[in-house]
This record gives structure tokens, C-alpha cells and sequence, in this order.
């Protein structure tokens, strides 16, 4: 019955979303005031809907109904219930109808929070993500339907893919889709904008902190996503380069250009068709990313099972929405405003600069992603890229922008000198290179990378600091919000490159041959292992190695990594131990039992350095987003907008 | 020309200067960095140059897979029905490493003909098992009659 | 004007490009065998249901048939199994089991359980064969023409669309061995 309900619901909110993607757009088109007062009430019930059919789905995971084939291909009655609860959006059914729920979230929440904008164009709004959402429920329903039954069920399920019964595995999902479909809004309200044949930069302002709140769960996500890979995997690194990842990092690079461009936009009008463009691209490239990870065209670590004929309705999808976004942009863009102009040093050449440096980032990445279908579509074989490709165009495009970004905030709009934006900062750069060259020093991290990195991220940290105490001293430190993201975010990517800085070149790595009772020093740590014995868990079972780990004679912890069999699917893990620090890791994870009959297992031992920092600094790149968006100012604003108070020199792009 | 239109012409073509630039280095970076995919057929037909990297792909051969007793090396064989290729690798492999299991080798052909390693990866579909896996399953105190859906 | 079309050429571009990958995703997937094209090689297996019978890719020559590959241990050839019935009812060309690394007690009880709708069986206990024949996994369907050499060969569990594909390819082969 319950699956029977959560189907029905689905089809009545694809229903609703017909009507919302319709009749409320025509009536913005003609004026009808009773027809765009249908939108609000259309986008509440495609909600409750898509919430009944989402509760029907974990319902039915959490009842054990292996009838419904979904439940019993993804979980089984071992599973404890907070995987069972996770096993919902553990697949790819289950993460299209996650999908969803979110997209009706973020209408219903622009539905409610944008009542003061002119009622065409948030109807407009409405009516573009209406159809968005008409594209996943017809996916879902024709092609993944979660609530499909097998009669008569099995009496147990298979097992919830072992890699995905982890923590980090419960939030990363949720948080990347609220990221990817975060970006729905801001285009939404491009289309919009453009349907309207207007575009002004009142509705620059009113997408900013939509963008901003997509961004901030994006790079949540993508953190995430890192830090399971990074404990999860059992490899030690943090960023692989997989197209999987690949596919979630280009819209964040766009999402970023994108902020920073609707701030010139916003505030001075300046290329507005281009923010435009980058709002359809953003969102463009989390389709695209949907459509790499489920069609089977990359192979991937972490992909979806293959599906080319899923994968031919969301590249229609695709197809369809970006190529009509394309379209209508290619016949209205030539229309809208252009901006005041602005010199050559400049608040808006940083920013466009900003721009430049992270859409060429996001080409590359695509391109490097993309590059094996094209060389296979040349005939000239079966390749694939690298890392180190990804790594030396990362190095060679994020350097300027290290370089530039603390002068941006420093920088007027309109124009301006070098030495005036240049001036307050001299103190952060000797800082930064005297700072940088003790502490590289004193950490014995004597090459190029780790000084780099050390040097680089202390400018950043240290420019936006000095920001923070000259703004500060003028506004006796009552920033607004949107300020102190900034600086927060400035910093966060200070903290970030340091850490990686660190982590690319002081990591040790060390593959072993281990014996119970053998012993082992690695950069002063005593690993000393005393048994490899067996634990069960609820629905595994492992052989776990016991390290006592010693610096100085004297103990510091316990470490027990495990190699784990999963009883449903068969399928070996490798759980990792680690003992996290400020400034170094240690990470020891199994390899193999070594068939000599000595008992002797590989072992790899890792210690890694401010790797926390990577994560960190993305913490607090997020907080920073989130802090911008819910700036006042852009809720403010709405209600009244004759009393925005004219862009001063003093305001910052968030 | 006016001033502004001066400075924006040169902004604009500085950017496509910049642009330009960054896919002359990435068109040369990827150039460097493309591995091509090979099978064991292919390694039999021609000679590979040794300082290039490549990814071997095939299946792992039954009862080739051997260790070195005193270190982390292993040796093993690539085949995909028509030819075989030795492997060296030395670190730890790949959880679902398994004789009889598709494979891809990362590394270079050396002139003894072994292919050396520097990272090997396994790969696994649900959907299609090797009697190994299965056997595992079963091992674990799952009966192999029931409880596999079917979805038709 | 144009400058603002370049971006939906560049798009249209790249959607062509997945189109064309999308296609040739299944190729992809999986090493394409090194056997497509070449003929069968020769082995001699014993029969399942009756061991003393040696079955021989030789004694095949002469017309199109299927080999499918099979065990009792794979869930996916259970899954497949309508639309193999299918093919040795409506393909009209000998379909051989070629039953891998499978204990002869259980591959029966499994025929006996689901149908058999093989012609025949070969068994390869210790998977020798297999290795010529190229075999990655269970299940793959090979499809041999007249002239004993490898047309084509399907990787993983028939479905509705491997379904028709198959048919549609063994059409071709038995209008090519009648002519």
C-alpha cells in the first residue's frame, strides 16, 4: 500500500508541476492575476506531494518491505536503520526522488521568502523550475521508479553498497543535490529575467544570496565527499580526480564565478549577459555532472550502475533545458543593459579577472574529463587523463588568482590606483613571505610546495585580516553579513591552500610487510603491531590489526584498522584507523594477508600533514557563503527597495 | 577610440591572450598526461615504447598471481582470452584484486616484456560475478537459492 | 548577435559528443574481446547431462549457433533466463550452455528448477576453456556464424533490448548461412 501511495504522489506532483510549469507562466505572459495566483498554492502541493512520496520510500526502508524492488536491492534485514534511513538516497531511484524533494524545497522557499518581488517574475520563476521538475519526476517515473515491486518479495535483501555505510556517506548526498539544485534558482531566475525581456539588476540582487546558499552547500558537499574518500577508500589522499569528482567540482568553479560576477552585476550593472550565461552554465554542469555519474559513458570508482538508457533521457533532458536556455539567451542577451565603465584598476577588473581564472578552470576540468570520449570519438584509441594533468593546470590557474585575491576587496569600484589598493596590504605580504619562510622552516618542510603553499595561504589569511581590522576601525567592527563572508571565505581559501600545500609534499607513505610483533618507526612514531584478530560486527566481519602507537617511549594511542567482509554482498572493505591532529594524521589501513604462513599482513602507514586544513578551510569557505546570503541587506532590499542605499566604495562583492 | 573603449579592447584582449595561452598549456599538459588503454593483444602486436605510460587492461589469470616472500611485490598475469602479459606491482592491491577478476595495470612496458605496475585497480559489477565472488557469498552463510531478486 | 550564439554551439557540440559516447558506452565498458572476428577456438568438453558424451566446438560447424555462458552460483543468469528460454525457442539455431565453474549436482538441480531450454551442455569445471573462448564473467552469449567464427558478443545479463538485438544479428547470420 505504502509504495502504491508514494507512486501516486509522485504522479500528482508531476501533475502539479505540468500545471505550475503552464498556466502561471501564461498568466505572467498576459497579465492575469488569477492565474499567477495559482503558482504559490501549486508549488506547496508539489511539495507535500514529493515529501509523501520521499516519506513513502524511507517508510518502506525502514519497514524492511523487500517487496518493493528497490528495498531489496539496497538494503537487508542486518542493516542497522540509521544505513537503512541513508540506503534511501544510497541509490540511484532513491537519490532522483532526494533530488526532487529538494528541488520542490527550494521552490517552496522561493515561493515564501520572494512574496515582495513583482508577481510576474517570481511567477516566472516558479513556472522555469516547475519545469525542471517536470524533467526528474517523467526520469524518475519512466525510467527509476523507486516503488517498482517484485512478487513475491525475497525473505532478505542484498546489501546497501558497503562503501556507502559510512557517516560521511549519510550527508554528502544531500548536501551536494541541495548545492546542484540550489543553482536551479539562480537559473530560474536568468530565465526569468529573460522571459521578461528586462533584465535589471534588481533581480541580480534577489538571486545573489540564492546563489550564495547553493554555493555554501556545494562546497559543503564536495568537502564531504573529500573527507569519506579520504577515510573511506583506504588510499590517503583527499582529491583523485575522478570524474565522479570532476563532475560536482565544475559547477562549484562556475558557482564561484558566479557569485563574484553577480556582485559587479548587482552593484554596477556591468556585464550583465554574462552573469546570465554563467547562471545557465552553473546549473548546466550539474545536469551534465547528473548525467556523467548515471550513464555510464565515464567509468568511474564511485559511479551508478550504467544505464545508457537513462543516460539517453537525461542528456534529452539536458539537451532540452540548456539548449533553450541557450537559445533564448542567443535572441534576448543582445537587449539587456550594459554597465557603467570602469578603468583598468578597478573593483570590477579584480572580479573579472576572478571570472577569467575560474570559468578557464572549469573548461579545463571538462576538458580533461571529457577528453577520452573526444579521443575516442577521433578513433584514436582508448585513453585516459592523468592527475597530474588536472594538478599542473590547478597550479598554473590558481596561482593569480592567490595572488589577486586579497587586492580585490582593497580595490573601488570604478577606478583606482595600484598603490592606493596596494598600500594597506604591504605589511600582509612581508608578513606572508617572512611568516611563510619560518614556518616552513620550523616545520622542516624545506621545498618548493609546502613554502608556496605556506607563503600563499598566509597572504591570503593575513589580507583578509587587515580587511577585517580596516573596515572594522571605520564601522567599530560591526561588519554587515555579507562582509564578514567574505573575509571568512578569503581566509578559508588561506587555510585550504596551505593545507594542501603541506599535504602534497611532506605527506610519508610508507607500504609495509607487517608481523605481530613486529615494529616499525615512521617520522618518530613507533607503530608496534600485536595481533591480528577477528571481530564481528552487526553485519560483518573483520580481521583487525592492533597497533599500539608510541612517540618517545611513550604510548600514545591505540590503532585497529580493519579488513572487513560484508556477509550479504561478499564484498571487502578496508576500514581505516586514523588519529586525527591539528598538524598531522596518522592513517594506517590493511592490505592483505601475506600467504607465507608467517601471519604477515600489508600494512600502509601514512602520516599526513594539516590535511585537517583542506577540510577546514572549505569549512569555513562555506560559512562565509552562508553568512553572505543571509545578509540582510538582500531581504531588506526586497521590501523596499527605494531606500538601497547607493553602492559605496565601502561594499564588498560576498 | 575613445579612452574606455581603449582600455576595454585591451582588457578584452589581454583575456584572450591569457585564454589562448591556458589551452596551448593544456592541450600540451594533456598531450603528456594521456594513457593509452591497452590489452594484452595489443602489447603482443606491437613493441611499446618504455617510457610511456599505459593502462593494461584484462583479466587477472587463475593461479598467476604470486608473492615475494621478504617484500610487498607481486607478480601476476593479465590475459584477455588471446594473449597474456606478466605483471610486477609493488604495494598493496586493490580490495577487490581477485584471480580471475577484470583488472587495469597503471605503469610502462619494460624491454623484458613485464609490464611494471605503480597502481592497479579492480574493478567489480554487481550484475556480473565471477563464480569466486559467489562462492564468497556463499561461504558466509548465505544459502544461493533465495533472496536474489529478480527484476524483470 | 553571433557572439551570443557561440555559447549554444559550443553546448550543441558537446551534446553531440555524449550522444556519440552514449552509444558506444557498452562497448566501452568492458575490454572488447580480441575474439570478435576470429573463429572459435577448437576445444572438446563433456556433456552436463551426461559426462561420457564429449561435446567439440567442431562438431557446430556448418551453422549458426549461440553459446551462452552460465553458472548455477550467478544470481544474473537467473535474471536473464526468460529471454535465453526465449532465444532457444524463437532463434532457430542450436543455443549451447557452456556451464562454468559449476558443480554438476547444482547446474542440474538449477535446470531442473528454472528449465532448460539449451540444446545442449558443455561443462568446463576448472574454466581451461573459458580462457580460450575469452570469457570474463558469467553471464556473456557469444554468437557464432556458419563459418565457425565470432560475430558477436554480449557481456553481462540479456535484457528486453539485448533481447532484440541478439535477434536481430542472428536474423542476419541465418539469411548470410542460407544464401
Amino acid at each position: 500500500m505504502i509504495a502504491e501511495f508514494g507512486q501516486i504522489s509522485l504522479i500528482l506532483a508531476l501533475v502539479l508541476a505540468a500545471l505550475l510549469a503552464t498556466l502561471p507562466l501564461y498568466g505572467a505572459y498576459r497579465n492575469n492575476q488569477a492565474l499567477m495566483r495559482l503558482a504559490p498554492s501549486l508549488v506547496i502541493g508539489h511539495f507535500v506531494f514529493a515529501a509523501c512520496a520521499f516519506g513513502s520510500l524511507t517508510i518502506l526502508f525502514l519497514r524492511h518491505d523487500f517487496t518493493v524492488a528497490n528495498v531489496a536491492i539496497n538494503s537487508n534485514l542486518l542493516l542497522p536503520w540509521y544505513y537503512r534511513l541513508s540506503a534511501v538516497w544510497g541509490s540511484h531511484e532513491g537519490s532522483l526522488l532526494l533530488w526532487i524533494l529538494m528541488l520542490s524545497g527550494w521552490m517552496l522557499a522561493v515561493s515564501i521568502f520572494s512574496r515582495a518581488l513583482p508577481k510576474p517574475y517570481v511567477t516566472r520563476v516558479l513556472s522555469v523550475m516547475g519545469m525542471i521538475s517536470i524533467g526528474f519526476l517523467l526520469f524518475t517515473l519512466l525510467t527509476s521508479n523507486p516503488f517498482d515491486r517484485i512478487l513475491p518479495g525475497p525473505p532478505d535483501g542484498q546489501d546497501l553498497n558497503p562503501l556507502l555505510q559510512d557517516p560521511g556517506m549519510i550527508f554528502h548526498p544531500p548536501l551536494l543535490y541541495m548545492g546542484y539544485v540550489g543553482f536551479s534558482v539562480a537559473f530560474g531566475f536568468a530565465i526569468a529575467g529573460l522571459l521578461g525581456g528586462r533584465v535589471e539588476r534588481d533581480w541580480v540582487r534577489w538571486s545573489r544570496p540564492w546563489t550564495l546558499m547553493a554555493w555554501a552547500f556545494l562546497t559543503g558537499g564536495i568537502t564531504l565527499g573529500s573527507w569519506w574518500a579520504y577515510y573511506e577508500l583506504g588510499w590517503g589522499g583527499w582529491w583523485f580526480w575522478d570524474p565522479v569528482e570532476n563532475a560536482s567540482f565544475i559547477p562549484w568553479l562556475l558557482g564561484t564565478a558566479l557569485i563574484h560576477s553577480q556582485a559587479v552585476t548587482e552593484k554596477r550593472g556591468a556585464f550583465p549577459a554574462w552573469t546570465i550565461l554563467l547562471a545557465i552554465a552553473a546549473f548546466s554542469t550539474s545536469l551534465l555532472g547528473t548525467f556523467l555519474v548515471r550513464s555510464g559513458v565515464l567509468t568511474s570508482v564511485h559511479a551508478f550502475a550504467n544505464d545508457p538508457e537513462r543516460g539517453m533521457f537525461i542528456l534529452a533532458f539536458m539537451a532540452l533545458v540548456t539548449g533553450a536556455a541557450l537559445l533564448l539567451y542567443a535572441i534576448r542577451a543582445p537587449r539587456i543593459m550594459t554597465g557603467k565603465a570602469f578603468g583598468f584598476i578597478s573593483r570590477e577588473t579584480s572580479l573579472l579577472l576572478n571570472n577569467v581564472f575560474f570559468t578557464v578552470s572549469a573548461g579545463m576540468v571538462l576538458l580533461g574529463t571529457l577528453y577520452p570520449l573526444l579521443i575516442d570519438f577521433m578513433g584514436w584509441g582508448q585513453i585516459s587523463v592523468g592527475p597530474p594533468y588536472f594538478g599542473a593546470m590547478f597550479v598554473l590557474l590558481m596561482t593569480p588568482v592567490v595572488l589577486l585575491m586579497p587586492l580585490g576587496p582593497f580595490s573601488r569600484w570604478g577606478r583606482d590606483e595600484l598603490r592606493r589598493v596596494f598600500s594597506p596590504l604591504v605589511l600582509s605580504l612581508i608578513g606572508a613571505i617572512v611568516g611563510g619562510l619560518a614556518i616552513a622552516a620550523l616545520l622542516g618542510a624545506w621545498n618548493v610546495r609546502a613554502m608556496t603553499g605556506w607563503i600563499g595561504g598566509l597572504w591570503l589569511i593575513l589580507g583578509a585580516l587587515s580587511y577585517f581590522f580596516r573596515q572594522g576601525q571605520t564601522r567599530r567592527f560591526r561588519l554587515p553579513r555579507h562582509q564578514i563572508g567574505m573575509i571568512l571565505a578569503h581566509a578559508g581559501a588561506g587555510v585550504f591552500v596551505i593545507g594542501v600545500g603541506m599535504m602534497e609534499s611532506m605527506t610519508v607513505e610508507r607500504d609495509v610487510r607487517f608481523e605481530p610483533g613486529q615494529s616499525l618507526e615512521v617520522a618518530g612514531y613507533q607503530f608496534e603491531l600485536h595481533e591480528i584478530a577477528e571481530v564481528k560486527g552487526p553485519n560483518w566481519i573483520a580481521d583487525e590489526a592492533r597497533f599500539t602507537v608510541s612517540r618517545n617511549d611513550r604510548e600514545i594511542t591505540q590503532m585497529n584498522p580493519q579488513k572487513r567482509r560484508y556477509h550479504r554482498s561478499g564484498q571487502i572493505m578496508t576500514q581505516v584507523a586514523l588519529r586525527p591532529g591539528v598538524f598531522h594524521d596518522l592513517y594506517v589501513a590493511m592490505g592483505e594477508p601475506l600467504q607465507d604462513g608467517s601471519g604477515a599482513w600489508s600494512i600502509r602507514v601514512h602520516i599526513n600533514p594539516f590535511v585537517r586544513w583542506i577540510w577546514g578551510g572549505a569549512a569555513l569557505l562555506m560559512l562565509g557563503g552562508i553568512f553572505s546570503a543571509t545578509d540582510r541587506r538582500y531581504w531588506r532590499t526586497q521590501k523596499s527597495e527605494a531606500q538601497e542605499p547607493v553602492a559605496g566604495s565601502g561594499e564588498v562583492p560576498a | 577610440m575613445t579612452p574606455t573603449r581603449k582600455r576595454r579592447l585591451s582588457i578584452i584582449g589581454l583575456i584572450v591572450l591569457g585564454v589562448g595561452a591556458a589551452t596551448a598549456i593544456a592541450i600540451t599538459a594533456l598531450q603528456e598526461n594521456m594513457m593509452f588503454f591497452i590489452s594484452p593483444s595489443d602489447v603482443h602486436a606491437q613493441t611499446l615504447p618504455a617510457d610511456r605510460h599505459f593502462r593494461l587492461g584484462g583479466l587477472v589469470t587463475e593461479g598467476s598471481v604470486s608473492r615475494d616472500s621478504s617484500s610487498l611485490m607481486v607478480s601476476f598475469k593479465v590475459t584477455d582470452g588471446a594473449y597474456e602479459v606478466p605483471v610486477t606491482f609493488t604495494g598493496i592491491l586493490p580490495d577487490l584484486f581477485r584471480e580471475g577478476q577484470g583488472v587495469i595495470a597503471h605503469g610502462h612496458m619494460s624491454e623484458d616484456g613485464v609490464f611494471h605496475a605503480r597502481e592497479v585497480l579492480a574493478r567489480h559489477d554487481e550484475t556480473y560475478m565471477s563464480p569466486e565472488v559467489a562462492r564468497a557469498l556463499e561461504k558466509a552463510g548465505q544459502p544461493h537459492q533465495v533472496s536474489m531478486p529478480t527484476t524483470q | 548577435m553571433i557572439r551570443m550564439i557561440i555559447p549554444l554551439a559550443i553546448f550543441l557540440g558537446l551534446v553531440a559528443l555524449l550522444l556519440v559516447s552514449l552509444e558506444t558506452a557498452e562497448q566501452r565498458k568492458l575490454v572488447a574481446s580480441p575474439l570478435i572476428g576470429r573463429p572459435v577456438p577448437n576445444f572438446t568438453l563433456p556433456g552436463l547431462h551426461d559426462p561420457d558424451v564429449q561435446r567439440s566446438s567442431a562438431d557446430l560447424q556448418g551453422e549458426p549457433y549461440i553459446i551462452n555462458v552460465w553458472g548455477s552460483w550467478c544470481w544474473a543468469c537467473r535474471e536473464e533466463h526468460p529471454y535465453i528460454e526465449r532465444l532457444g525457442n524463437e532463434s532457430g539455431i542450436p543455443l549451447v550452455g557452456f556451464n562454468w565453474k559449476d558443480e554438476r549436482q547444482d547446474a542440474l538441480r538449477w535446470l531442473n528448477q528454472f528449465g532448460d531450454a539449451w540444446t545442449f551442455h558443455m561443462v568446463d569445471f576448472e574454466g581451461r576453456a573459458a580462457i580460450d573462448l575469452g570469457v570474463y564473467g558469467a553471464p556473456e552469449t557469444f554468437l557464432v556464424d556458419h563459418e565457425g567464427i565470432i560475430r558477436h558478443k554480449h557481456i553481462g545479463p540479456v535484457d528486453q533490448t539485448v533481447f532484440e538485438d541478439l535477434m536481430r544479428r542472428i536474423m542476419e547470420m541465418r539469411s548470410e548461412a542460407e544464401s
